[in-house]
């Protein structure tokens, strides 16, 4: 079933058509990417999806409910989370306590209860934190548990902000460049962590530039260029797509 | 009747070109460095009372000037290499007090080495007002508005045409793209605190004939420079330049008008409007965050 | 790996220790004075804190809930006769009400044009209490009545040592109740990004607002107390130079750190009353003070000491 649909989308900045009448669909539980050249509008969509950008014109769907005008923080509720391309991790936290405020829409954040230390509060933590530090463990970060996040490496920085999407236990992942900066062999365990969230029953949107990845673990790819929809179809149809190789290689295989 | 709304607009003008001034002080050092110098009404200060100094000194007008000026750019250098140099990555918040503590200090020291009294400085050319369409507008009033748009026209070539006006340009747009092309950032931001210190001590001998000058004259001074360059969207000289004569219009206008006693409130009631309304000032340009 | 303790259970009883005896070694009634102000700015700073130091914004005009609050007392109870406890009430509602307006638009800001708004709201509510002399007694102040709860007031300076103490501690325990539930830990997030903190689902608008809201009643209400305890109020109480030493407290002390904010409030107010031997200099050594500490120990006193004790026991 359809899970997320973009109708007719468009984003205009100043001068720039960042995205332009993109049309497409994504099914449920299935691991879908999203590739094109720099600039062709990929984290833009990946902003307007989650309302950090309002759209100019055009409808987004999820789960047939129309999200277009929800506000950002509202999404995690209906199931939308996602990581960034330039991290975003809360640096004036432990690497815990990230991972906890994913978990934030399960928590009791009512003021007064806080304010007065109830005891339903202080045992809601105990439960966040515990949540948290078994979703580090499921990961493989469960060494970082103890750790600030301002002293950890990147690559383990970049495993920390997807533990943090996981925990507010969304229906759709969407991952902005999850490898990038990183090596080939963390890149095959992002590989295979994207498989085994997949398999959990999440619907998991990829942005990538690493096509070894994104051939490997997709089911369906959409092409972008310039803000446009250039191509869709399975691995094997993109490959061989000649508009794409166009926009990447910038020339024709020529006809024999 | 028209006699008044001119001379209401002479005196806004007036007291508007210092403001502008003064705020084109704060907007060149936060383009430099994203600081906000809380001790440029200080160097305004430090104009009119260094002048002051001079010429008890038996010095004449000409020379105390030029005297104060340098002073007070010597101190602008001080006050960036001990004050704000070593403190550069630290969080705003921590700048702003150092900045205020920078600020406390000088004032501190002007008491110390001089008074707590007020003073007076003779004006440039005589003080017999000039009347123009049955306002009266004084000598020194046009001295304020002359070198103001003197300084504004040398100023914008100078950023223009000049190396170092450009290297400052780039650094306020990227820092590390300026380094990397070269642009010693860190003599950039010397110079920026140079330039506001030569600012903020022209626009206070500029006034000081007209209203008297004392060692706290820079603390309402400063703010609403302040005022005058959020106004024209902070970082946006030209802007405050604009900033700086609507607030000063609009103080006289008040006080003429309305109530002399809330001509203060004023110019920050001024700013939340258009802090409220207009958030990137008059001129400010859309800010996207990336992500 | 850090043990998961908790310094704050200790730090309270500390503070309870402290306040508990610090009686003994106080000479007079003058140590006594500069014991409760540094109480009431205490109350003032460790709410400011979660605005400043937690939540990442800035404020520089809350000396003007502050007075607020203190002249909602003094004209409230001296012009109409109310009990000092409803008029403290009344004026904590009316500054909550007032923040929270003023909070919505203000919240939007960042950085700088934050700062702005906060400092042209602090200065006009100190312009109009110069001006609406009929009121407030203008420049020349007012005399405010004595403080009392159904009948008891606080007869001597000892006893208001122990009312603003207890209060003191009150209001660390709220704080620190608040830091240590998901409304704190959002409040961190804004301040960490504000955009990721959204994508987890953290209303970063209502958040902002709230911690602000928050920040100017406890500053209200340390208002109320010292017009009581002072018995005289002038428009000064919401001066510039009055939001800057409270930010400065919090800053000084430690930011994002609830004791460090009862701290840089101990130090600040008593700071003045040593600098006093420098006579003439006393503004010139203020400044230099205050510099060099924010260079040196730019998260603040307590943190920076904390990392320095931490690093030893390693």
């Amino acid at each position: 079933m359809t899970l997320l649909r973009v109708e007719n989308l468009n984003m205009v900045f100043g001068g720039i058509h960042a995205v332009e009448n993109l049309d497409f669909k994504i099914k449920s539980g299935t691991i879908h990417s999203i590739i094109g050249p720099n600039g062709a509008g990929k984290t833009t969509l990946f902003n307007l999806i989650t309302s950090v950008y309002r759209a100019t014109t055009g409808r987004i769907f999820f789960d047939d409910q129309d999200i277009t005008e929800v506000s950002t923080y509202a999404l995690a509720e209906h199931g939308i989370s996602r990581t960034f391309q330039n991290l975003q991790i809360f640096f004036n936290m432990s690497a815990v306590e990230n991972v906890m405020v994913g978990n934030h829409r399960k928590t009791d954040s009512r003021f007064l209860p806080a304010l007065f230390g109830l005891p339903s509060i202080r045992q809601g933590e105990r439960d966040c934190r515990q949540r948290a530090e078994q979703l580090m463990c499921d990961i493989g970060l469960e060494r970082y548990i103890g750790s600030d996040a301002d002293s950890m490496p990147y690559g383990a920085l970049k495993w920390l902000e997807i533990a943090r999407a996981l925990a507010s236990q969304p229906r759709m992942l969407l991952l902005d460049e999850p490898a990038a900066g990183l090596n080939p062999s963390e890149t095959h365990e992002i590989d295979d962590l994207i498989k085994r969230i997949a398999d959990m029953g999440i619907t998991v949107v990829l942005v990538e530039h690493d096509m070894k990845l994104v051939m490997g673990v997709s089911d369906h790819i959409l092409v972008l260029d310039s803000g446009r929809k250039l191509a869709e179809g399975t691995a094997e149809e993109i490959r061989q797509n000649p508009d794409v190789l166009e926009a990447y290689l910038g020339h024709r295989q020529r006809a024999r | 009747m028209f006699a008044e709304l001119l001379q209401f607009l002479f005196s806004g003008v007036t007291v508007g070109a210092i403001y502008a001034l003064v705020g084109l002080g704060f907007a060149i050092i936060y383009n430099a460095s994203h600081v906000i110098n809380f001790a440029q009404g200080e160097f305004v200060m430090l104009g009119g009372m260094a002048t002051v100094f001079f010429i008890g000194l038996g010095m004449p007008m000409p020379a105390a000037i030029f005297l104060a000026i340098t002073v007070t750019v010597i101190v602008g250098f001080g006050v960036e290499k001990l004050a704000v140099e070593p403190a550069r990555n630290a969080p705003i918040v921590t700048l702003i007090i150092i900045t205020i503590g920078a600020s406390i200090f000088l004032r501190g020291a002007a008491q110390v080495i001089w008074d707590r009294n007020f003073h007076s400085v003779p004006a440039f050319t005589g003080e017999q007002p000039i009347i123009i369409g049955g306002a009266s507008i004084l000598p020194q009033s046009l001295w304020i508005l002359g070198s103001t748009v003197v300084i504004v026209i040398t100023l914008h070539l100078f950023f223009n045409r000049t190396m170092t006006g450009k290297a400052i340009v780039a650094t306020s747009h990227n820092p590390l793209a300026a380094q990397l092309m070269g642009i010693n950032t860190r003599v950039v931001l010397l110079m920026s605190f140079g330039l506001s210190a030569l600012l903020g001590s022209i626009a206070g001998i500029l006034i000081a004939p007209i209203s008297l000058t004392y060692t706290g004259v820079g603390i309402m001074l400063g703010l609403k420079g302040f005022c005058a360059a959020v106004l024209g969207g902070l970082g946006k000289p030209m802007g405050a330049i604009a900033g700086g004569l609507i607030v000063g219009i609009s103080e006289a206008m008040t006080a003429g008008y309305l109530s002399s006693a809330y001509k203060d409130a004023v110019a920050f009631m001024i700013i939340l409007a258009v802090l409220f309304f207009m958030p990137k000032g008059l001129f400010g340009g859309r800010e996207t965050e990336r992500v | 790996m850090k043990a998961f303790y908790k310094p704050e259970t200790g730090g309270i009883l500390a503070l309870a220790a402290i306040i508990a005896v610090l009686p003994i070694f106080l000479p007079n009634s003058f140590y006594f004075d500069v014991a409760i102000l540094v109480g009431i700015n205490a109350i003032v700073c460790v709410g400011l804190n979660l605005l400043i130091g937690y939540a990442g914004q800035i404020s520089l005009g809350h000396a003007g809930f502050f007075a607020i609050g203190a002249y909602f007392s003094g004209i409230l109870v001296g012009t109409y006769e109310w009990p000092p406890v409803a008029a403290m009430l009344i004026g904590a509602l009316f500054v909550g009400l007032l923040s929270y307006l003023l909070a919505k638009p203000i919240m939007k800001l960042r950085g700088h044009y934050l700062a702005m708004g906060t400092l042209g709201m602090g200065i006009v509510i100190s312009i109009v209490l110069n001006q609406e002399g009929e009121l407030t007694g203008g420049p020349d102040g007012m005399p405010v009545m004595g403080f009392s709860v159904f009948g008891w007031e606080p007869g001597s300076e000892l006893t208001w040592y122990w009312l603003i103490g207890g209060l003191l501690l009150i209001a660390v325990w709220l704080a620190l109740n608040l830091i240590n539930s998901p409304v704190g830990r959002a409040l961190r997030a804004v301040h960490g990004s504000e955009v990721a903190a959204s994508v987890a689902g953290v209303d970063v608008a209502r958040y902002k607002v709230l911690v602000f809201v928050v920040s100017a009643v406890f500053a209200s209400v340390a208002g109320s107390l010292f017009a009581h305890y002072s018995g005289f109020l002038t428009p000064s109480e919401a001066d510039f130079f009055h939001s800057i030493e409270l930010v400065t407290m919090v800053v000084l002390g430690g930011m994002a750190s609830v004791f460090g904010a009862v701290v840089g409030a101990a130090v600040l107010t008593t700071l003045p009353q040593l600098l006093t031997v420098f006579h003439d200099y006393e503004m010139l050594v203020f400044g230099a003070s205050l510099m060099v500490t924010m260079i040196f120990m730019r998260r603040g006193l307590v943190p920076t000491l904390q990392s320095l004790f931490s690093r030893r026991l390693k």
